[in-house]
């Protein structure tokens, strides 16, 4: 008796050890989103998210915070939304599954997965900047520094690089959820490869594919060390171009934090700006999740 | 009297599977429209021919074939052959119907616009008499839009019944298309099969014994990879040669 | 896209009955265009994986290399150019801007006994004034060339700059590239990163893993979809956001409870880096405890065993090379992270094994620094060294994650 109700106990203890771990993990994220929403609800305004920064960023808006991560954002999926779509589709379509191609591929992918991101802006640094550019530089420019300094374009590539995995590895999962019989089916028909995976398979994983981009624009919108030396500024007076610099909300909040002279009266901004971070990701990432799920939905039944 | 064409005739085919052999030396003449029916039981190869008169088996990795599989006087392992259009040549209907997650007149109409033809008219006159010919025209033909899963399981085989039938095939292939249906649906697609004989050399693979005897006009019988023995349906059932063969059909092992 | 001319007479283009089929010529073998390129293309894209790993290897280490050849010396004269240079390639905007950050880092660290002087303490903190005369205080402090020409207080090309003698304070506890002799010593970067990373998962691992197997074992449908969100959510949050939280908030309410004296520490910043190891720890725990198959499960309970021994005693052994890799994977993330570095540790390279004192990690000294080298100085070449280093360090991690791991979790499945 005694001893079975002992191995209860010990029973008890650990499931409740356990549930407690994962309770904290959720108080923790609670407490986070708290604090700053809290912290920053009250700076959010129109007006906030709509005009430049005025008075030594004391006062004013971060609309070219918030300008800048969308450029970045988009031209980062511009460039590898296709770019990891294709390498996917290769993947599932085109490669054979144990060939040492397919395993390098993939062994590669998740390699640069977890390459810290500063790594990252240390290659858009050495490649992009100082090598492609200043070439273009050499080449078109007659050697003037144009584009081989940090700016918008390299940034955004930079970005791509570090977002690519994210993208190959959702457009994966969509695609195997195409069952293969439907592909039999359309070969058996009479359709090329390429015709099978045009009309059947992709129309098939476009949900994977959304699923995607969103976790990478959502990564794009928030990471900051790759643009540290890249292209991020602090306080520009104009919106910015192609070839310019330009300001990031991530960057913006690690320079207001660490960097400010008046802490306590940018510390209202400090939290708006963080404030307005965390809700655009954490947007993305609900949506990401919830079109996650009903992908993994449709493939259990 | 009647001319009986050879549609698809083997010589000593062999098939290997990463090195094992699979299909051991079979010759068989197949005649034109008529209803071939493949038993045996499971694992014999039946399918596994059946797949290779379509060259279904090429998406397999480490398939090799010996020996010769003629269709039309054309080896169609020559390597000359143009696969994708001999697929359009020599259809398939697979065990688990399998439509495209699209309406139901997008899934009939996938393969004539795959092979081109993109006017409106067209494309609706091909499908109608698909349809009409898959004997599935009058449950479909008001919700053309609707969704081909929407369809019960013996729908959505005729349907691909359709869809197959849509790009002219003149070999329709079957591998167990009524095993996973219900006896009502089953019946329906055996009485649609003895209908498209008339326009089409159907060759079928079934493990339902009863089903070949009543439906088809040859039969062959396949066990361990061999082709054991191949005649008339009527001689196959009631006075086969070989001792294996009627076991078989006397149920003595299955 | 590929339209099917009517080269080949193919059957279904003209005929619309099946009464009389044209015969498809099936015997010459169709070129279709269309197909060959669009499988060259995404053969050739697909590679590009492979090729930016090996881009990024090629050209990190080659940014690093000139510190190895003993060809470089940098004249005094070169000095006053490249400090030109300085200015406009890396832009960081406003001239208020850029002294405040040489100021908090540099500086004879070593030679201060005072801790207090050389921290940073940003945020809302208890006692300001003191804090906030922090950059006022390191003006003074000339631990920057003292070549009176030189006007700006950027670390232009210190003068004294040759690559032998820099290899040499490679391994030295002295990180002090900006003066009149720099010393690139390593030593203390490299603690301080290790002691982060101790920390962080000494905080992050058992919660994540204790966390993953209830959520593999114990928990019912409904928990699950609870918690399996919210750790994608909180995979989700950018880190300089966790590095703000952590800042304004975790370190007074540590501080709180610990009582220590500096307010951004390792300690601090090692709770913060475990808070975003946490998912990634959790995530492939929980993979490796679902992977063990179900029949062992089932076979442990069959014969009377209750589900918490089952976990401890056959599902936990099972998984344990997944577990191993999962935290493999979390000292991988916590190595490299850089934002929480620089926004919670305090930025102070020095060796010092209290964990409640301020260090200096690798990454952060790489993005605080970068910004403001001179290209091509040997200060420039020694970020990318660190850099370097740094990407070797996590390619390890990962194929030992990989293949060992794989190698054991498959002997184990098979039976050793």
């Amino acid at each position: 008796m005694i001893k079975s109700f002992k191995k209860n106990i010990k029973g008890i203890v650990i499931e409740g050890i356990t549930l407690a771990s994962a309770l904290l993990i959720i108080a923790i994220v609670i407490i986070m989103l708290t604090v700053i929403i809290i912290g920053g609800k009250d700076q959010l305004s129109w007006e906030f998210l709509t005009s430049f920064p005025t008075d030594g960023m004391t006062k004013g808006g971060i609309f070219p915070a918030i300008y800048g991560t969308a450029l970045l954002v988009i031209i980062m999926s511009i460039a590898a939304v296709p770019f990891g779509t294709v390498t996917a589709i290769y993947l599932t379509e085109y490669a054979k599954e144990n060939s040492i191609i397919a395993k390098t591929i993939r062994f590669a992918v998740r390699t640069l997965a977890v390459i810290p991101s500063i790594i990252y802006g240390l290659f858009g640094l050495g490649f992009f900047i100082k090598f492609v550019g200043a070439h273009i530089d050499g080449a078109f420019y007659g050697g003037e520094l144009r584009w081989g300094q940090p700016n918008l374009l390299w940034a955004s590539l930079t970005m791509a690089l570090l977002t690519l995995p994210v993208v190959i590895v959702s457009v994966e999962e969509a695609l195997k959820t195409v069952p293969q019989e439907l592909r039999a089916a359309s070969l058996a028909l009479g359709a090329t490869k390429w015709q099978t995976i045009q009309k059947v398979v992709i129309p098939g994983s476009l949900s994977g594919i959304m699923t995607g981009t969103i976790l990478a624009v959502s990564r794009g919108a928030g990471e900051v060390a790759p643009i540290l030396f890249t292209g991020a500024a602090y306080y520009l007076a104009t919106l910015p171009g192609l070839s310019d610099q330009f300001m990031v909300l991530g960057y913006h909040i690690y320079v207001l934090t660490t960097q400010s002279a008046n802490v306590d009266q940018t510390l209202p901004i400090q939290f708006g700006t963080t404030c307005v971070l965390l809700m655009l990701t954490f947007i993305l990432n609900m949506t990401a999740v919830i079109l996650r799920y009903r992908i993994r939905k449709k493939k259990t039944n | 009297m009647i001319m009986i064409v050879d549609k698809i005739y083997t010589e000593n085919m062999f098939l290997y599977y990463s090195g094992k052999m699979a299909l051991n030396n079979i010759s068989i003449k197949i005649p034109e429209k008529k209803v071939t029916a493949f038993i045996g039981p499971s694992g014999c190869g039946k399918s596994t021919f059946l797949r290779s008169l379509n060259r279904m088996n090429d998406l397999i990795d480490g398939v090799k074939i010996e020996g010769n599989v003629i269709i039309d006087n054309i080896n169609i392992y020559d390597k000359n052959i143009d696969v994708v259009n001999l697929r359009k040549k020599v259809g398939m209907v697979f065990q688990k119907s399998n439509p495209f997650a699209k309406s139901i007149f997008e899934n009939v109409a996938y393969g004539p616009k795959i092979n081109g033809i993109s006017d409106k008219k067209q494309l609706e006159e091909i499908v109608e008499n698909a349809l009409r010919n898959a004997a599935i025209w009058d449950e479909v033909k008001d919700r053309m839009g609707d969704s081909a899963m929407g369809l019960s399981g013996g729908q959505q085989q005729r349907l691909c019944i359709a869809r197959t039938l849509a790009v002219n095939p003149e070999i329709v292939l079957m591998d167990e298309p009524a095993s996973a249906l219900d006896p009502l649906s089953t019946a329906k697609i055996e009485e649609l099969i003895v209908q498209l004989k008339e326009n089409y050399t159907i060759v079928i693979v079934t493990h339902n014994m009863q089903q070949a005897a009543r439906i088809s006009d040859n039969t062959a019988f396949f066990y361990l990879g061999e082709l054991i023995e191949y005649d008339k349906t009527k001689k196959i059932f009631t006075n086969p040669d070989k001792k294996q063969t009627e076991d078989y059909i006397t149920g003595r092992f299955g | 896209m590929t339209k099917e001319p009517s080269k080949n007479k193919t059957s279904g283009e003209s005929t619309a009955e099946s009464t009389e089929p044209v015969r498809i010529d099936i015997t010459r073998k169709k070129f279709r265009f269309g197909d060959y390129i669009a499988e060259k293309i995404i053969k050739g894209v697909a590679f590009l994986s492979i090729t930016i790993i090996v881009l990024i290897f090629f050209f990190v280490f080659r940014e690093a290399f000139p510190i190895f050849s003993d060809s470089k010396e940098v004249k005094p004269a070169a000095t006053e150019q490249t400090v030109q240079d300085a200015q406009e390639t890396y832009g960081v905007v406003t001239d208020h801007t850029t002294k405040a950050e040489t100021q908090e880092t540099y500086g004879d660290i070593t030679d201060t006994p005072v801790k207090v002087e050389t921290q940073e303490t940003y945020g809302a903190v208890t006692d300001s004034s003191q804090v906030q005369e922090q950059y006022g205080v390191q003006t003074n402090d000339t631990s920057i060339t003292t070549d009176p020409s030189d006007t700006y207080t950027v670390s232009a090309g210190s003068g004294f700059d040759d690559n032998q003698s820099a290899i040499k304070t490679l391994i030295t506890k002295d990180w002090i590239p900006v003066s009149e002799k720099p010393r690139y010593g390593l030593l203390a970067l490299i603690l301080g990163t290790f002691k982060i990373t101790l920390i962080s998962l000494l905080f992050a691992a058992p919660i994540a893993i204790l966390a993953a197997l209830y959520t593999a074992v114990f928990a019912n449908k409904r928990m699950k979809e609870i918690i399996k969100p919210t750790i994608e959510l909180l995979a989700g949050f950018p880190s300089v956001v966790i590095g703000f939280f952590a800042l304004m908030v975790l370190a007074t309410f540590l501080q709180e409870v610990f009582h220590y004296e500096t307010r951004l520490n390792s300690f601090v910043g090692g709770i913060a880096m475990g808070i975003a190891a946490i998912p990634i720890i959790f995530t492939i725990t929980e993979d490796a405890l679902t992977a063990v198959p179900k029949s062992f499960f089932e076979a442990s309970l069959a014969i009377g065993a209750s589900k918490w021994q089952t976990a401890f005693f056959v599902i936990l052994p099972a998984a344990t090379p997944g577990i191993f890799a999962a935290i493999l994977l979390g000292v991988g993330r916590v190595f490299g992270e850089t934002m929480i570095a620089l926004m919670a540790t305090g930025n102070a390279a020095q060796m010092d094994l209290n964990p409640f004192a301020s260090v200096r990690t690798l990454a952060a000294t790489i993005g605080a620094e970068m910004a403001e080298v001179v290209f091509g100085d040997t200060h420039y070449n020694v970020l990318f060294l660190i850099g370097s280093l740094l990407f070797i360090f996590t390619f390890i991690i990962n194929a030992i994650a990989e293949f060992y791991v794989k190698g054991k979790l498959m002997k184990r499945i098979q039976g050793k």
